[in-house]
């Protein structure tokens, strides 16, 4: 679209800057965060397939839609909060109960705990989609859970906004102390570092945008296991240029699929399918690509 | 025991178990070692030898006693000031990603920059020349899971190097090496010792012990460990008693040898 129409056609500028330009923006950081997520993920629990919700994030994010939409009246803002709040509960409980398993070392726990947690959140959101309402709850919960991107507005941006920065920017100020942390405990601590303090400052600094960002956009999943593995092939390991690469390739990888998802057929088609799409394709052409280098 | 002014590390009464249910592992571990010099601890397996060392790391703390670190609790060391004084360098180290050797390596430099800070050239430099000295300046841009087990460890010994500590605390570094880079890990560690280098190593390899120790803590499980110099300590009498074995040691080429049957 010209420039000169933007200027002239009040419809067209008010197109582009109240639905694109947030739209837009959205899918940037959208993509940005899960993929630093995934990759902060990763490096932690020494783990190339791990993605940022799966200590419970993602699941407890769908089990507060759901709540919201099922019990809560399932107005907008009231579904944004509940996800967010419920993806973060779900970090803390599974923090909570690694803490008081008495099994393995500390990221085992906080695996372990994980499973549970998700485990539990999924159920629930098994059960509100039992009780839903069919003809109007149930599609809609559907429709969370299938991510989008379409109904993003100024007002949502700008709500999870703060999160973000801070979070993006807490993540890569670490962006070479994720090395240290990737290695064993002893040997972090050997190198000066407090591994577990440390871990949980990233750890929550990782999950608390990711949180805000699919509180708006429900679930978009494959973006944060599949761009740091695309990274590590392009780049070397070293997350000193890794981690601002990631962040630069998921921005581009999830605009892109917006697009897609915009203007491919008449109708909308939810982001997360295109994501899960395009994600696995490229994980199986990466995991049968000969020299497969990463190894899980 | 007295104290010696110049120890650079010394345990004092340490005693450290697992389970408060359960018997220590160590019990009362009295030794100190001075600086230059390389201390094998020996023993059979599930005396405490690792466990030892992780005490002398501060990764254990000790139920009772004291570890010094010239002369002060190794618990009042700040974190970044404890790594530029010790080194660690594990038995083995996973890692799936692929760093190259050189930025492994340079992870060395960690206790030497600011909790955010980012290595700079000088680092990249200091590096490189750990690389070099444990000999494998060649591999600086392979990765790492390429590497062989034995050009591994002499990665994680280059990593301790680039980490420029006082004490460097080597747990079985021997063991994943065939004979060739056998000779040259004990080459490196008394290159380190003729510069001031401090070492301490767990070693199940008695040949390894006789060519590079100065000093021995022998442990077996359930007696007091018994520290000493390498001649005083490693006797055939007590060689075949700790490790129920007959040993026997002769001396072929000038060089001690251990022979058991």
């Amino acid at each position: 679209m010209a420039w000169s129409r933007l200027q002239e056609d009040e419809l067209a500028a008010r197109l582009v800057l109240n639905l694109r330009i947030p739209r837009l923006l959205a899918a940037l950081l959208l993509g940005m965060t899960l993929s630093a997520a995934g990759m902060v993920f990763q490096l932690l629990f020494s783990n190339p397939l791990v993605e940022p919700g799966f200590l419970a994030v993602s699941p407890g994010a769908a089990f507060g839609a759901a709540f919201a939409i099922v019990l809560l009246g399932g107005g907008a803002l009231m579904t944004q909060a509940s996800a967010a709040a419920f993806a973060l509960a779900g970090l803390g409980f599974s923090y909570l109960i690694a803490r008081r398993l008495r099994f393995g070392g500390w990221v085992l726990r906080l695996v372990l705990a994980g499973i549970a947690v998700s485990a539990l959140f999924s159920a629930g959101v098994g059960l509100l989609k039992y009780i839903a309402d069919p003809l109007t709850q149930l599609p809609e919960i559907t429709f969370w859970l299938l991510g989008s991107l379409a109904s993003i507005t100024w007002p949502k941006l700008l709500s999870v906004l703060p999160a973000v920065v801070l979070g993006l920017g807490i993540v890569l100020l670490f962006r070479w102390r994720l090395n240290v942390l990737s290695l064993n405990e002893e040997t972090a601590f050997s190198l000066g570092a407090a591994p577990n303090r440390e871990r949980l400052v990233l750890i929550v600094a990782a999950v608390a945008p990711t949180a805000a960002l699919i509180s708006i956009s429900g679930m978009v999943s494959w973006v944060g296991l599949i761009v740091p593995h695309i990274t590590r092939r392009l780049f070397d390991a070293d997350t000193r240029f890794g981690l601002p690469a990631t962040m630069l390739i998921g921005g581009i990888f999830t605009v892109l699929c917006d697009n897609a998802a915009r203007v491919l057929l008449a109708g909308e088609i939810p982001l997360g399918i295109l994501t899960s799409l395009l994600g696995a394709l490229i994980f199986l052409g990466l995991m049968t690509a000969q020299q497969f280098r990463s190894r899980p | 025991m007295t104290q010696d002014p110049h120890a650079l590390l010394a345990f004092r009464d340490v005693t450290f178990g697992y389970s408060p249910n359960r018997p220590p592992v160590l019990a009362r571990v009295n030794f100190s070692l001075r600086a230059g010099r390389v201390l094998a601890i020996v023993g059979p397996n599930g005396a405490g030898k690792t466990t030892l060392l992780a005490l002398a790391l501060g990764w254990l703390r000790p139920w009772q006693g004291d570890v010094l670190l010239a002369g002060r609790a190794l618990r009042d060391y700040r974190r970044a000031e404890r790594g530029r004084w010790l080194a660690l360098v594990p038995q083995s180290e996973h890692t799936p990603f692929d760093y190259t050797a050189l930025e492994y390596v340079l992870m060395g430099r960690a206790p030497h920059l600011p909790p955010l800070g980012l290595p700079g050239p000088a680092d990249y430099e200091i590096a490189m020349d750990a690389l070099a000295r444990a000999g494998i300046a060649a591999l600086a841009h392979r990765p790492v899971p390429q590497l062989s087990g034995g050009e591994r460890q002499l990665m994680l010994l280059a990593r301790a190097i680039a980490q420029q500590p006082r004490l460097m605390l080597l747990d079985e570094p021997t063991a994943h090496l065939d004979l060739h880079n056998k000779a040259r890990l004990i080459q490196i560690m008394r290159h380190l010792r003729a510069q001031g280098m401090t070492l301490v190593m767990t070693n199940h390899e008695p040949d390894v012990v006789l060519a590079v120790a100065d000093d021995v803590l022998l442990m077996e499980a359930g007696r007091p460990p018994v520290f000493g110099l390498l001649d005083e300590v490693f006797t055939e009498d007590t060689l075949s008693r700790v490790y129920r074995l007959p040993i026997r040691l002769v001396e072929a080429n000038g060089r001690k040898q251990v022979v058991w049957t």
